[in-house]
Protein backbone atom coordinates (compact mmCIF):
# COMPACT_ATOMS: atom_id res chain seq x y z
CA UNK A 1 0.00 0.00 0.00
CA UNK A 2 1.50 3.67 -0.57
CA UNK A 3 0.18 5.92 1.99
CA UNK A 4 -1.08 9.45 0.89
CA UNK A 5 -1.70 12.50 3.11
CA UNK A 6 -5.41 13.99 2.30
CA UNK A 7 -3.76 17.52 2.08
CA UNK A 8 -1.40 16.72 -0.89
CA UNK A 9 -4.53 17.57 -2.49
CA UNK A 10 -5.00 20.56 -1.80
CA UNK A 11 -1.77 22.54 -2.80
CA UNK A 12 -2.86 20.32 -6.14
CA UNK A 13 -6.35 21.78 -6.83
CA UNK A 14 -5.59 25.22 -5.87
CA UNK A 15 -2.62 25.06 -8.74
CA UNK A 16 -5.36 23.32 -11.17
CA UNK A 17 -8.47 25.70 -10.80
CA UNK A 18 -6.32 28.67 -11.65
CA UNK A 19 -4.38 26.84 -14.42
CA UNK A 20 -8.04 25.89 -15.87
CA UNK A 21 -9.14 29.14 -15.22
CA UNK A 22 -6.61 30.95 -16.77
CA UNK A 23 -5.53 28.71 -19.72
CA UNK A 24 -7.43 26.92 -22.49
CA UNK A 25 -6.08 24.00 -24.27
CA UNK A 26 -4.51 24.00 -27.42
CA UNK A 27 -7.03 21.41 -28.41
CA UNK A 28 -9.83 23.71 -27.57
CA UNK A 29 -7.94 27.31 -29.18
CA UNK A 30 -6.69 25.16 -32.32
CA UNK A 31 -10.63 23.60 -32.91
CA UNK A 32 -11.40 27.77 -32.63
CA UNK A 33 -9.00 28.28 -35.41
CA UNK A 34 -10.33 25.07 -37.78
CA UNK A 35 -13.77 26.96 -37.11
CA UNK A 36 -12.92 30.35 -38.41
CA UNK A 37 -11.37 28.43 -41.46
CA UNK A 38 -15.16 26.90 -42.08
CA UNK A 39 -17.59 29.51 -40.83
CA UNK A 40 -19.42 31.41 -43.19
CA UNK A 41 -21.05 34.32 -41.25
CA UNK A 42 -18.87 37.11 -40.88
CA UNK A 43 -20.18 38.22 -37.35
CA UNK A 44 -19.07 34.35 -35.96
CA UNK A 45 -15.57 34.94 -37.83
CA UNK A 46 -14.71 38.15 -35.97
CA UNK A 47 -16.15 36.57 -32.81
CA UNK A 48 -14.02 33.36 -33.11
CA UNK A 49 -11.21 36.03 -34.00
CA UNK A 50 -11.93 37.59 -30.50
CA UNK A 51 -11.96 34.12 -29.06
CA UNK A 52 -8.72 33.30 -29.98
CA UNK A 53 -7.27 36.43 -28.78
CA UNK A 54 -9.11 36.44 -26.02
CA UNK A 55 -7.45 33.04 -24.80
CA UNK A 56 -3.99 33.87 -25.63
CA UNK A 57 -4.32 37.18 -23.97
CA UNK A 58 -5.95 35.79 -20.82
CA UNK A 59 -3.04 32.63 -20.60
CA UNK A 60 -0.41 35.43 -21.12
CA UNK A 61 -1.63 38.02 -18.26
CA UNK A 62 -2.80 34.49 -16.22
CA UNK A 63 -6.47 35.79 -15.71
CA UNK A 64 -10.10 33.99 -16.25
CA UNK A 65 -10.83 33.65 -19.81
CA UNK A 66 -14.39 33.97 -19.10
CA UNK A 67 -15.56 35.38 -15.71
CA UNK A 68 -17.90 32.71 -14.95
CA UNK A 69 -15.57 30.26 -13.72
CA UNK A 70 -18.17 28.26 -12.21
CA UNK A 71 -18.87 25.29 -10.37
CA UNK A 72 -15.74 23.29 -9.81
CA UNK A 73 -16.24 19.91 -10.72
CA UNK A 74 -13.58 17.77 -8.90
CA UNK A 75 -12.96 14.26 -10.38
CA UNK A 76 -10.48 11.78 -8.41
CA UNK A 77 -9.49 8.49 -10.10
CA UNK A 78 -7.56 6.90 -7.02
CA UNK A 79 -5.36 4.16 -7.38
CA UNK A 80 -7.15 1.10 -5.14
CA UNK A 81 -3.68 0.69 -3.39
CA UNK A 82 -3.08 3.82 -1.46
CA UNK A 83 -4.22 4.03 2.29
CA UNK A 84 -5.38 7.49 3.30
CA UNK A 85 -4.65 9.63 6.26
CA UNK A 86 -4.86 13.16 6.76
CA UNK A 87 -8.33 14.91 7.08
CA UNK A 88 -11.85 14.02 5.59
CA UNK A 89 -11.41 13.49 1.56
CA UNK A 90 -13.71 16.23 1.29
CA UNK A 91 -12.48 18.60 3.08
CA UNK A 92 -9.00 18.41 1.16
CA UNK A 93 -10.95 18.64 -2.19
CA UNK A 94 -13.14 21.62 -0.82
CA UNK A 95 -9.74 23.65 0.79
CA UNK A 96 -8.07 23.37 -2.26
CA UNK A 97 -11.03 24.60 -3.98
CA UNK A 98 -11.21 27.86 -1.53
CA UNK A 99 -7.94 28.46 -2.04
CA UNK A 100 -7.44 28.39 -5.69
CA UNK A 101 -10.49 30.57 -6.26
CA UNK A 102 -9.45 32.76 -3.66
CA UNK A 103 -6.13 33.41 -4.73
CA UNK A 104 -6.16 33.22 -8.24
CA UNK A 105 -9.37 35.53 -8.05
CA UNK A 106 -11.70 33.33 -9.44
CA UNK A 107 -15.42 34.26 -9.24
CA UNK A 108 -17.79 32.48 -6.70
CA UNK A 109 -20.85 31.57 -8.06
CA UNK A 110 -21.92 29.05 -5.50
CA UNK A 111 -25.03 29.92 -3.70
CA UNK A 112 -25.79 27.67 -0.14
CA UNK A 113 -28.60 26.70 -0.65
CA UNK A 114 -30.74 26.61 -4.33
CA UNK A 115 -33.91 27.72 -2.69
CA UNK A 116 -32.40 30.38 0.04
CA UNK A 117 -29.69 31.70 -2.44
CA UNK A 118 -26.98 32.96 -0.30
CA UNK A 119 -23.57 32.91 -1.99
CA UNK A 120 -21.06 30.35 0.11
CA UNK A 121 -18.32 33.18 -0.67
CA UNK A 122 -15.40 30.75 -1.31
CA UNK A 123 -16.82 28.70 -4.16
CA UNK A 124 -17.23 25.53 -2.28
CA UNK A 125 -18.66 22.89 -2.25
CA UNK A 126 -16.59 21.32 -5.21
CA UNK A 127 -19.05 19.24 -6.93
CA UNK A 128 -16.68 15.60 -6.31
CA UNK A 129 -16.81 12.60 -8.18
CA UNK A 130 -14.52 9.83 -6.89
CA UNK A 131 -13.40 6.28 -9.08
CA UNK A 132 -11.63 3.42 -7.44
CA UNK A 133 -9.28 2.34 -10.00
CA UNK A 134 -6.17 -0.44 -10.35
CA UNK A 135 -2.87 1.20 -8.95
CA UNK A 136 -1.11 3.69 -6.40
CA UNK A 137 -1.47 6.75 -8.15
CA UNK A 138 -4.29 9.50 -8.06
CA UNK A 139 -5.60 11.58 -11.02
CA UNK A 140 -6.80 14.84 -10.30
CA UNK A 141 -9.39 16.79 -12.71
CA UNK A 142 -10.56 19.61 -11.82
CA UNK A 143 -13.12 20.75 -14.29
CA UNK A 144 -15.01 24.47 -13.67
CA UNK A 145 -18.52 24.35 -15.39
CA UNK A 146 -20.73 27.42 -16.23
CA UNK A 147 -23.44 27.91 -15.50
CA UNK A 148 -24.67 29.42 -19.00
CA UNK A 149 -24.14 25.53 -20.14
CA UNK A 150 -25.02 23.68 -18.03
CA UNK A 151 -28.34 24.96 -17.44
CA UNK A 152 -29.24 23.80 -21.07
CA UNK A 153 -28.36 20.16 -20.45
CA UNK A 154 -31.23 17.74 -20.75
CA UNK A 155 -32.11 13.41 -19.70
CA UNK A 156 -34.64 11.49 -20.71
CA UNK A 157 -35.41 7.88 -21.42
CA UNK A 158 -36.16 6.71 -24.33
CA UNK A 159 -37.95 3.45 -25.44
CA UNK A 160 -35.66 0.56 -26.90
CA UNK A 161 -37.04 0.51 -29.73
CA UNK A 162 -36.61 4.47 -30.96
CA UNK A 163 -32.71 3.26 -30.84
CA UNK A 164 -29.79 5.51 -32.48
CA UNK A 165 -32.26 7.90 -34.42
CA UNK A 166 -34.21 8.16 -31.29
CA UNK A 167 -31.01 9.37 -29.59
CA UNK A 168 -30.44 12.20 -32.13
CA UNK A 169 -33.50 13.23 -32.00
CA UNK A 170 -33.15 14.07 -28.23
CA UNK A 171 -29.91 15.58 -28.81
CA UNK A 172 -31.13 17.80 -31.68
CA UNK A 173 -34.29 18.84 -29.51
CA UNK A 174 -31.66 20.13 -26.80
CA UNK A 175 -29.54 21.40 -29.07
CA UNK A 176 -32.09 23.39 -31.11
CA UNK A 177 -33.69 24.66 -27.48
CA UNK A 178 -30.58 25.78 -26.06
CA UNK A 179 -29.45 28.12 -28.92
CA UNK A 180 -26.83 30.69 -28.41
CA UNK A 181 -27.61 30.74 -24.31
CA UNK A 182 -24.66 28.09 -24.00
CA UNK A 183 -22.43 30.07 -25.55
CA UNK A 184 -21.44 28.13 -28.64
CA UNK A 185 -19.30 26.87 -30.45
CA UNK A 186 -20.12 24.72 -27.87
CA UNK A 187 -18.85 20.93 -27.24
CA UNK A 188 -21.89 18.45 -26.74
CA UNK A 189 -21.57 15.41 -24.31
CA UNK A 190 -23.90 12.58 -24.88
CA UNK A 191 -24.33 9.75 -21.89
CA UNK A 192 -26.72 6.26 -23.43
CA UNK A 193 -27.69 3.44 -21.42
CA UNK A 194 -26.71 3.06 -17.70
CA UNK A 195 -29.19 4.59 -15.03
CA UNK A 196 -30.56 8.13 -14.65
CA UNK A 197 -27.31 9.11 -12.55
CA UNK A 198 -24.65 7.21 -14.08
CA UNK A 199 -25.89 8.39 -17.58
CA UNK A 200 -25.13 12.10 -17.04
CA UNK A 201 -22.35 10.97 -15.19
CA UNK A 202 -20.99 9.48 -18.48
CA UNK A 203 -22.39 12.81 -20.44
CA UNK A 204 -20.18 15.20 -18.15
CA UNK A 205 -17.21 12.96 -18.23
CA UNK A 206 -17.27 12.84 -22.52
CA UNK A 207 -16.84 16.60 -22.19
CA UNK A 208 -13.52 15.76 -21.25
CA UNK A 209 -12.49 13.56 -24.30
CA UNK A 210 -10.05 15.84 -26.87
CA UNK A 211 -11.65 17.44 -29.48
CA UNK A 212 -11.55 15.40 -33.00
CA UNK A 213 -10.98 12.20 -31.32
CA UNK A 214 -13.71 9.69 -31.98
CA UNK A 215 -15.53 7.17 -30.61
CA UNK A 216 -13.43 3.95 -30.68
CA UNK A 217 -16.86 1.87 -31.32
CA UNK A 218 -17.74 2.28 -34.83
CA UNK A 219 -21.40 2.76 -34.08
CA UNK A 220 -20.88 5.47 -31.61
CA UNK A 221 -18.67 6.81 -34.26
CA UNK A 222 -20.86 7.85 -36.95
CA UNK A 223 -23.67 8.43 -34.13
CA UNK A 224 -21.01 11.81 -33.16
CA UNK A 225 -20.52 12.26 -36.78
CA UNK A 226 -23.73 12.25 -37.80
CA UNK A 227 -24.77 14.92 -34.71
CA UNK A 228 -22.00 16.91 -35.52
CA UNK A 229 -23.06 17.45 -38.92
CA UNK A 230 -27.04 18.21 -38.40
CA UNK A 231 -25.92 20.21 -35.16
CA UNK A 232 -23.86 22.21 -37.40
CA UNK A 233 -26.67 22.80 -39.99
CA UNK A 234 -28.79 24.41 -37.44
CA UNK A 235 -27.51 27.75 -38.51
CA UNK A 236 -27.12 28.70 -34.72
CA UNK A 237 -23.36 29.42 -35.47
CA UNK A 238 -20.83 31.27 -32.59
CA UNK A 239 -22.96 32.36 -29.41
CA UNK A 240 -26.19 31.91 -31.36
CA UNK A 241 -25.33 35.12 -34.09
CA UNK A 242 -25.86 32.86 -37.52
CA UNK A 243 -22.89 30.62 -38.95
CA UNK A 244 -21.79 27.18 -39.92
CA UNK A 245 -19.96 26.10 -37.65
CA UNK A 246 -22.38 25.61 -33.66
CA UNK A 247 -20.47 22.50 -32.32
CA UNK A 248 -16.63 21.87 -32.32
CA UNK A 249 -17.41 18.06 -31.91
CA UNK A 250 -19.49 15.63 -30.06
CA UNK A 251 -18.77 13.14 -28.11
CA UNK A 252 -20.71 10.30 -27.02
CA UNK A 253 -20.07 7.66 -24.89
CA UNK A 254 -22.30 4.58 -23.65
CA UNK A 255 -22.67 1.66 -20.84
CA UNK A 256 -25.32 -1.12 -20.27
CA UNK A 257 -28.35 -1.03 -19.45
CA UNK A 258 -31.61 -2.75 -18.34
CA UNK A 259 -33.65 -4.09 -20.71
CA UNK A 260 -36.88 -1.45 -20.62
CA UNK A 261 -34.44 1.71 -21.33
CA UNK A 262 -32.70 3.64 -23.61
CA UNK A 263 -31.56 6.31 -21.10
CA UNK A 264 -30.20 9.72 -22.95
CA UNK A 265 -28.81 12.60 -21.11
CA UNK A 266 -27.13 15.71 -22.94
CA UNK A 267 -24.17 17.75 -21.37
CA UNK A 268 -23.16 21.00 -22.98
CA UNK A 269 -19.89 22.63 -22.68
CA UNK A 270 -19.60 26.22 -23.91
CA UNK A 271 -16.31 27.79 -25.89
CA UNK A 272 -14.65 28.02 -22.53
CA UNK A 273 -13.55 23.97 -22.08
CA UNK A 274 -11.85 24.55 -19.19
CA UNK A 275 -10.25 21.56 -17.61
CA UNK A 276 -6.87 20.53 -16.17
CA UNK A 277 -5.29 17.04 -14.81
CA UNK A 278 -2.58 15.93 -12.89
CA UNK A 279 -1.82 12.61 -11.52
CA UNK A 280 0.35 12.52 -8.02
CA UNK B 1 -22.39 45.90 -41.28
CA UNK B 2 -22.59 49.46 -39.96
CA UNK B 3 -20.44 50.51 -37.18
CA UNK B 4 -21.43 53.72 -34.90
CA UNK B 5 -19.43 55.23 -31.53
CA UNK B 6 -22.30 56.01 -29.04
CA UNK B 7 -21.59 58.12 -25.79
CA UNK B 8 -23.67 56.49 -22.66
CA UNK B 9 -26.31 57.71 -21.62
CA UNK B 10 -28.45 56.96 -24.97
CA UNK B 11 -31.52 58.43 -25.26
CA UNK B 12 -34.83 56.75 -26.92
CA UNK B 13 -34.48 59.36 -29.67
CA UNK B 14 -31.26 58.28 -30.24
CA UNK B 15 -31.81 54.36 -30.21
CA UNK B 16 -34.43 55.11 -32.71
CA UNK B 17 -31.87 55.12 -35.35
CA UNK B 18 -29.94 51.51 -34.82
CA UNK B 19 -30.87 48.73 -36.35
CA UNK B 20 -30.42 44.77 -35.79
CA UNK B 21 -26.87 43.84 -37.00
CA UNK B 22 -25.06 46.92 -36.19
CA UNK B 23 -22.22 47.02 -34.55
CA UNK B 24 -21.84 50.37 -31.42
CA UNK B 25 -18.69 51.07 -29.71
CA UNK B 26 -20.08 52.09 -26.09
CA UNK B 27 -18.05 54.75 -24.31
CA UNK B 28 -19.88 55.60 -21.00
CA UNK B 29 -21.43 55.08 -17.74
CA UNK B 30 -23.60 51.85 -17.16
CA UNK B 31 -24.52 49.46 -14.81
CA UNK B 32 -23.99 45.99 -14.00
CA UNK B 33 -27.22 43.99 -12.41
CA UNK B 34 -27.98 40.59 -12.92
CA UNK B 35 -30.59 38.11 -11.14
CA UNK B 36 -30.44 38.91 -7.61
CA UNK B 37 -30.47 42.48 -8.04
CA UNK B 38 -33.59 42.58 -10.29
CA UNK B 39 -35.17 40.65 -7.85
CA UNK B 40 -34.57 43.28 -5.00
CA UNK B 41 -35.31 45.82 -7.92
CA UNK B 42 -38.54 44.66 -8.72
CA UNK B 43 -39.39 44.04 -4.71
CA UNK B 44 -38.61 48.01 -4.66
CA UNK B 45 -40.59 48.51 -7.86
CA UNK B 46 -43.96 47.01 -6.67
CA UNK B 47 -44.21 48.71 -3.19
CA UNK B 48 -43.24 51.88 -5.38
CA UNK B 49 -40.14 52.34 -3.58
CA UNK B 50 -37.27 54.28 -5.91
CA UNK B 51 -34.12 51.84 -6.82
CA UNK B 52 -30.82 52.41 -5.31
CA UNK B 53 -30.02 53.93 -8.88
CA UNK B 54 -32.18 55.52 -11.35
CA UNK B 55 -32.35 54.20 -14.14
CA UNK B 56 -33.87 56.77 -16.44
CA UNK B 57 -31.87 56.51 -20.09
CA UNK B 58 -29.53 54.13 -18.27
CA UNK B 59 -28.11 50.53 -20.22
CA UNK B 60 -27.98 47.66 -17.88
CA UNK B 61 -25.05 45.34 -18.41
CA UNK B 62 -25.97 41.72 -17.56
CA UNK B 63 -22.91 40.98 -15.78
CA UNK B 64 -20.84 39.05 -12.90
CA UNK B 65 -17.29 40.00 -12.76
CA UNK B 66 -14.82 38.04 -11.36
CA UNK B 67 -12.59 39.67 -8.56
CA UNK B 68 -10.06 42.52 -10.17
CA UNK B 69 -5.98 41.22 -9.79
CA UNK B 70 -3.70 43.40 -7.94
CA UNK B 71 -2.66 46.00 -10.74
CA UNK B 72 -5.73 45.59 -12.64
CA UNK B 73 -8.96 47.93 -12.97
CA UNK B 74 -11.32 44.99 -13.95
CA UNK B 75 -11.43 41.22 -13.57
CA UNK B 76 -12.87 39.09 -16.33
CA UNK B 77 -16.43 40.65 -17.21
CA UNK B 78 -18.81 39.64 -20.01
CA UNK B 79 -22.66 38.84 -20.65
CA UNK B 80 -24.36 36.28 -18.79
CA UNK B 81 -27.58 34.65 -20.00
CA UNK B 82 -29.69 37.12 -20.38
CA UNK B 83 -33.13 35.06 -21.31
CA UNK B 84 -32.65 34.54 -17.16
CA UNK B 85 -33.66 38.36 -17.00
CA UNK B 86 -36.61 38.22 -19.27
CA UNK B 87 -39.06 38.26 -16.59
CA UNK B 88 -38.16 41.65 -15.26
CA UNK B 89 -37.67 43.83 -18.55
CA UNK B 90 -41.07 45.44 -18.59
CA UNK B 91 -40.32 46.71 -14.71
CA UNK B 92 -36.78 48.10 -15.68
CA UNK B 93 -38.26 49.63 -19.01
CA UNK B 94 -41.03 51.40 -16.57
CA UNK B 95 -38.01 52.59 -14.66
CA UNK B 96 -36.38 54.22 -17.63
CA UNK B 97 -34.07 52.03 -18.96
CA UNK B 98 -33.39 52.52 -22.53
CA UNK B 99 -30.31 49.21 -23.28
CA UNK B 100 -29.49 45.91 -21.85
CA UNK B 101 -26.45 44.49 -22.58
CA UNK B 102 -26.42 40.51 -22.37
CA UNK B 103 -26.04 37.73 -24.74
CA UNK B 104 -27.66 34.61 -26.00
CA UNK B 105 -31.96 34.72 -27.05
CA UNK B 106 -35.13 35.66 -25.52
CA UNK B 107 -38.18 35.19 -25.27
CA UNK B 108 -40.71 37.00 -28.00
CA UNK B 109 -42.31 39.11 -25.21
CA UNK B 110 -38.57 41.13 -25.05
CA UNK B 111 -39.47 41.62 -28.42
CA UNK B 112 -42.32 43.22 -27.84
CA UNK B 113 -41.14 45.01 -24.90
CA UNK B 114 -38.30 46.75 -27.05
CA UNK B 115 -40.97 47.85 -29.54
CA UNK B 116 -43.05 49.18 -27.07
CA UNK B 117 -40.70 51.12 -24.95
CA UNK B 118 -38.62 51.77 -27.73
CA UNK B 119 -36.17 50.17 -26.15
CA UNK B 120 -32.82 48.21 -27.44
CA UNK B 121 -30.89 45.14 -26.93
CA UNK B 122 -27.95 44.55 -27.50
CA UNK B 123 -25.28 41.46 -27.40
CA UNK B 124 -21.67 41.79 -26.53
CA UNK B 125 -19.55 38.53 -26.29
CA UNK B 126 -19.88 35.67 -23.65
CA UNK B 127 -16.84 34.29 -22.59
CA UNK B 128 -14.48 37.53 -24.08
CA UNK B 129 -14.06 38.26 -20.50
CA UNK B 130 -10.36 38.62 -20.88
CA UNK B 131 -10.39 40.69 -23.48
CA UNK B 132 -13.38 42.87 -22.75
CA UNK B 133 -12.35 43.35 -19.31
CA UNK B 134 -10.00 46.29 -20.79
CA UNK B 135 -12.86 47.95 -22.11
CA UNK B 136 -13.82 49.11 -18.59
CA UNK B 137 -11.94 51.99 -17.21
CA UNK B 138 -13.50 52.51 -13.41
CA UNK B 139 -15.78 49.72 -11.54
CA UNK B 140 -17.44 51.21 -8.55
CA UNK B 141 -20.02 49.00 -6.12
CA UNK B 142 -23.04 51.07 -5.85
CA UNK B 143 -25.90 48.84 -3.98
CA UNK B 144 -25.88 45.36 -2.49
CA UNK B 145 -22.51 44.61 -1.73
CA UNK B 146 -23.69 41.75 0.03
CA UNK B 147 -24.07 40.13 -3.26
CA UNK B 148 -20.76 39.90 -4.26
CA UNK B 149 -20.06 39.06 -8.12
CA UNK B 150 -24.19 39.75 -8.07
CA UNK B 151 -23.72 43.29 -6.58
CA UNK B 152 -25.23 46.75 -8.89
CA UNK B 153 -21.51 48.28 -10.36
CA UNK B 154 -21.10 51.07 -12.06
CA UNK B 155 -18.76 50.83 -14.74
CA UNK B 156 -17.42 53.33 -17.49
CA UNK B 157 -16.01 51.18 -20.11
CA UNK B 158 -14.73 52.85 -23.30
CA UNK B 159 -14.75 51.24 -26.78
CA UNK B 160 -17.37 48.43 -25.77
CA UNK B 161 -18.31 46.68 -28.59
CA UNK B 162 -21.98 45.23 -29.30
CA UNK B 163 -24.37 44.25 -32.01
CA UNK B 164 -28.01 45.36 -31.69
CA UNK B 165 -29.70 41.93 -31.01
CA UNK B 166 -33.04 43.50 -30.94
CA UNK B 167 -33.98 46.94 -32.18
CA UNK B 168 -37.07 49.37 -31.64
CA UNK B 169 -38.94 48.08 -33.77
CA UNK B 170 -38.87 44.69 -32.36
CA UNK B 171 -36.76 43.16 -34.63
CA UNK B 172 -34.51 40.11 -33.64
CA UNK B 173 -30.86 39.96 -35.06
CA UNK B 174 -30.51 36.40 -34.30
CA UNK B 175 -33.66 35.39 -35.48
CA UNK B 176 -32.68 36.70 -38.96
CA UNK B 177 -29.12 35.49 -39.09
CA UNK B 178 -29.73 31.86 -38.23
CA UNK B 179 -32.28 31.24 -40.69
CA UNK B 180 -29.28 32.73 -43.22
CA UNK B 181 -27.23 29.77 -42.20
CA UNK B 182 -29.53 27.00 -41.73
CA UNK B 183 -28.44 24.28 -44.00
CA UNK B 184 -26.19 26.75 -45.21
CA UNK B 185 -25.20 25.10 -49.00
CA UNK B 186 -22.18 27.00 -50.65
CA UNK B 187 -22.65 28.93 -53.83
Amino acid sequence: MRKMNTEQLIPEIRELAMKACYELDDNVVNAFRDALQREKSEYSRQTLELLIENAEYAKKEQIPCCHDTGVCVVILEIGQEIAWEGMPLFDAVNEGVRQGYRDGYLRKSVVKDPLERVNTGDNTPAVLHTEIVPGDKVTITVMPKGGGSENMGAFTTLVPGEGPEGVKRFVMETIRHAGGKTCPPIIVGVGVGGTMDYCTWIAKKALLRPIGQRHPKPLYAKLEEELLEDINKTGIGTLGMGGTVTALDVHVEYYPCHITALPVAVNLQCHASRHASKTI
Amino acid sequence: MREFKVSLPLTKEEVKKYEIGDVLYLTGYLYTARDAAHKRFEALAAEGKPLPVDLTNQTIFYAGPCPAKPGRTMGSIAPTTSMRMDGFVRMTFEQGMVAMIGKGDRSDEVARLCKEYGGVYLLSIGGASAMISNQVKSCEVVAYEDLGTESVKKLYVENLRVIVGIDTKGQVFQKREIEKYRDFQEG
